[in-house]
């Protein structure tokens, strides 16, 4: 049943890029990669069922630049999408729901997820 | 030609009966995902110089392989969840009943393999 010429809700055009709307479609992106994210995890966990050779040879692709990148990238998504993730379910029982909560909670979301992310890696790096 | 008004068709229809239980599932795998979650990101901070026998040892502990079992059931129903609602609002059409069906098959597939190396892990298979 696709109805082209009907309108389509959200307007995206009418609205002002804000807070809000800018981290609601981030908690989605953030989402898809985290589901990429799923088959690296299940590859490093049948890479170690597979024995030494299958887990040396993920170790060292995770390991790599481009593996070091991802595995940042997924670090942020995660922590992020826990947060904005938290932040939903206070909404779904109808906690902080009103604009300036939402704006409060949605800068605390960021800087949550900034600072989880760095305060990982400081511990990866220094470890 | 329907001699039936838009509004006529649609009024005493009712809802779809179905997806609250989607939303409530999504919800549950939410909460379960954030202990899950922060557990597995910080766990790996200490695994990161270990060699192949310390990860493996470690994937066998008992309370290392129980949490890794809910976090891949979890974490796979949560991730088929969230991508059903994005294939749905952006795929159409005879692509989207593909992709529903591809997203279902690549989560079943994830799961099975994840729970198989941590059991097998855990047996010694892995040592």
């Amino acid at each position: 049943m696709a109805h082209s010429d009907r309108p389509l809700s959200p307007h995206l055009s009418v609205y002002r890029w804000q807070i809000s709307n800018t981290l609601s479609i981030v908690h989605r992106m953030t989402g898809f990669a985290l589901s990429i994210g799923a088959l690296a995890f299940v590859g490093w966990l049948v890479s170690i069922v597979a024995g030494y050779d299958a887990y040396s040879t993920v170790n060292q692709l995770y390991g790599s630049i481009i593996g070091v990148i991802a595995l940042f990238g997924w670090t942020f998504c995660f922590f992020y999408h826990c947060c904005n993730g938290i932040r939903h379910l206070c909404w779904d029982i109808g906690k902080g729901f009103d604009k300036r909560s939402a704006q409060q909670s949605g800068m605390l979301v960021i800087a949550a997820a900034l600072v989880l992310t760095a305060g990982l890696w400081a511990v990866v790096w220094t470890g | 030609m329907r001699l039936e008004s838009p509004l006529g068709r649609a009024l005493g229809h009712g809802s779809a009966k179905a997806g609250a239980d989607h939303w409530i599932a999504q919800r549950l795998t939410a909460i379960g995902l954030v202990p899950l979650g922060l557990w597995f990101a910080f766990s790996m901070t200490s695994l990161q110089h270990g060699s192949y026998e310390l990860v493996a040892a470690w994937v066998a502990e008992p309370l290392n392989a129980i949490l890794l079992i809910l976090l891949v059931v979890t974490l796979v129903y949560h991730s088929m969840l969230g991508l059903q609602v994005i294939i749905e609002d952006y795929v159409h059409g005879a692509l989207g009943t593909l992709a529903l069906i591809a997203v279902k098959f690549v989560h079943v597939i994830l799961a099975v393999a994840g729970f198989y190396a941590i059991v097998v892990t855990s047996m010694g298979a892995g040592q």
